[in-house]
């Protein structure tokens, strides 16, 4: 009862024309990002980070703005996924399979409908997930002590490589590049400065709207430049008959059922550690076409293979939102992204945001439910206006892109030092992603290396220097436990795939 | 191939980070761990992941050939010298040939570059500057 009670005083925080106005803005704007080829949700909100910070919005105002972005990438990424066999980001992979052969069999538009549909189910019940169990997540949260949050840090890079690389040792290494740029600047608690290089600039360490604005944006720029005239990526793309943007009826009772486990599905993979959205619409995708592919319709443009995956991968963004705002460690990159927001307004998430910033959390959820509403209405009419802007060719899109994203940060800080940083990560990106590290790991490291090291000295010092006192409770027993079958099972079940493919 | 040179360069770094760690002064203010033990820990991953990827290295990816190569190099450039050459001749000026060039190098012709760097100047100049207020950098004409 107090959940609802707390979801209503939410409601009229977000009921504002003000706010309303912004989720509007925001789900518009989230749609266009998740649309265009090479702007993901990460590197969407990561751009546009700097620039609500450089205006000067109020948290709450703020959250809504970014976080119906999000959302609105999760459904815009779909768009063109169907239409041009492009997936916008990484989750709407799983419904180029058989949204691209439903378009090409004639129907875009009942596919471009029924994904929207299924967005919409698999994005409400996941805020309702979000509802009833981040505050069991919160209770749990109380009982954390430094040692324990130093090992839940610990599991969520444990597990944070084994699905998003191959490589359990690329992603180790890139959460340990990201830890290790954020131990530049002054240490925080005895105040001696470290790799700092005698840099005044590094002082204060490095700001990590700059990384992550170069590691996502600048890198993208990069890797357009470097693809451009050789086939891959998209160079813009011609405008696509629509046919009619309603689906039949007897579709959506057909799809009810896969929308519904991509939902579950998704949801539990979105809310695990390290999993996030990508997973989500992967194994929602998988399942849907265990259980239902009994004449071989998958893959050749079958509807429920459209509505699994984009019910899974929008469950995934919500259930994501769980352990990020309960536990403050974020599960995947977007919602990494959206925890960088969250600090940059001054705002740690955890156990205590639900009791001294309820107003944000509430808020928030409620900014979900009506952004969700918004964007199936927005989507089902107006679906024709964004595959119009699909047509805008990549060498205006990517130039405005990095220009933009220069003015965020330069709109921060107002120093080109920031800037020139910034272009050195970016360049660092481009490098990483032809290795093949991924980049959530360094995102995540940067963010949480100064919690994760103050947990740690904080254990320490409690237990006066007792290493012991790191795996003295059951619960840091168990999360160390998690960790260690986390990095250690993927190597595992790799090694298992390939001896059984040889 | 690319994996060991990527491998032996996080082991350098790794041994960078240990001995920089070792030459952080301590403070009188002090814990039990101190600050020097974190970095040593993160220094350890590093070198560890550095090996494992030494002995096990992945197939090389594609890297770009010459000409792309210059390419990048190019407009690596061209974001250095904007970032430059932004507070001295200020943000219009800037942007519309940062762009310009960044369309340019995009596919677009030499034309088609000098509009589209105009126009994306002009609108995120409308935008963030004039409708939201931004601060932008100023050059000596104000804009």
């Amino acid at each position: 009862m107090d959940t609802l009670n707390a979801l209503a005083q939410g409601f009229s925080v977000a009921l504002t024309w003000q706010n309303l106005g912004l989720a509007l803005l925001g789900c518009f704007l989230g749609t266009i990002i998740g649309a265009l080829p090479g702007l993901g949700p990460s590197n969407g909100v990561a751009i546009l980070i700097p620039l609500v910070f450089s205006i000067g919005l109020p948290a709450t105002p703020a959250l809504i703005l970014l976080t119906s972005v999000y959302y609105g990438a999760m459904y815009g990424g779909r768009i063109s996924s169907i239409l041009l066999n492009i997936p916008g980001d990484e989750p709407a992979m799983m419904t180029t399979l058989d949204g691209f052969p439903m378009a090409q069999k004639g129907y875009p538009g009942e596919a471009l409908a029924i994904s929207g549909i299924a967005s919409f189910v698999g994005a409400f019940f996941a805020t309702w997930g979000l509802v009833l169990l981040a505050p069991q997540l919160v209770e749990v949260a109380l009982l954390f002590g430094p040692a324990e949050y130093f090992a839940l840090f610990t599991l969520a890079f444990a597990t944070l490589g084994g699905l998003s690389s191959k490589n359990q040792a690329k992603a180790a290494v890139a959460a340990a590049i990201g830890l290790g740029i954020a131990l530049i600047g002054v240490d925080g608690q005895t105040g001696v400065p470290r790799f700092t290089f005698d840099n005044m600039h590094f002082y204060d360490g490095i700001d990590f709207l700059v990384a992550i604005v170069g590691l996502f944006a600048v890198s993208e720029v990069l890797v357009f430049v470097e693809n451009h005239g050789t086939g891959q990526g998209a160079d813009g793309a011609k405008t696509v008959k629509l046919g009619r943007i309603t689906p039949p009826w007897s579709m959506l009772k057909q799809t009810s059922g896969a929308m519904g486990r991509g939902t579950l599905l998704g949801f539990i993979a979105g809310v695990l550690p390290g999993a996030g959205a990508s997973l989500g619409s992967f194994i929602a995708y998988s399942l849907e076409k265990k259980v239902s592919n009994k004449d071989d319709t998958f893959g050749k443009g079958d509807p429920r293979g459209v509505a699994a995956p984009e019910a899974g991968n929008n469950a995934a963004a919500g259930g994501a939102l769980v352990p990020m705002l309960a536990l403050g460690v974020p599960g995947s990159g977007t919602t990494a992204v959206l925890l960088a927001m969250l600090l940059t307004l001054d705002i740690t998430p955890g156990p205590l945001l639900f009791t001294k910033n309820p107003d944000v959390v509430w808020g928030l959820v409620a900014a979900l439910f009506i952004g969700n509403a918004m964007l199936l209405a927005m989507n089902i009419p107006m679906v024709g206006l964004f595959v119009r802007l699909l047509t805008i060719p990549a060498k205006y899109l990517m130039p405005g892109v990095a220009m933009i994203s220069f003015v965020g940060i330069y709109g921060i800080s107002g120093s080109t030092f920031d800037l020139m940083v910034m272009i050195g990560f970016g360049v660092l990106g481009w490098a990483l992603r032809k290795l093949e590290v991924p980049l959530v790991p360094v995102i995540l490291g940067l963010l949480l290396g100064a919690q994760m090291e103050k947990n740690l000295r904080r254990a320490m010092t409690i237990s006066d220097g007792e290493i012991s006192a790191l795996v003295a409770s059951p619960l840091a027993i168990g999360l160390w436990c998690a960790a260690i079958i986390g990095f250690v099972l993927p190597i595992l079940v790799g090694r298992y795939l390939r001896y059984k493919a040889n | 191939m690319s994996d060991r040179i990527f491998a032996s360069i996080c082991i350098a770094l790794a041994v960078l980070m240990g001995w920089g760690a070792t030459i952080i002064e301590e403070s009188f203010i002090q814990d039990p761990l101190g600050p020097k033990a974190f970095p040593l820990v993160i220094a350890l991953v590093l070198a560890a992941c550095g090996v494992a990827m030494f002995l096990r290295p992945d197939e090389d990816p594609v890297w770009p050939h010459r000409r792309k190569q210059i390419q990048l190099l190019w407009t690596i450039g061209a974001m250095i010298l904007y970032v430059q050459f932004l507070p001295v001749v200020g943000f219009l000026v800037a942007t519309a040939i940062g762009a310009g060039f960044l369309s340019w190098q995009l596919g677009a012709s030499v034309k088609q570059a000098c509009w589209g760097g105009f126009s994306i100047s002009v609108c995120i100049y409308v935008v963030f500057k004039l409708i939201l207020g931004l601060s932008l950098a100023r050059g000596p004409f104000g804009f």
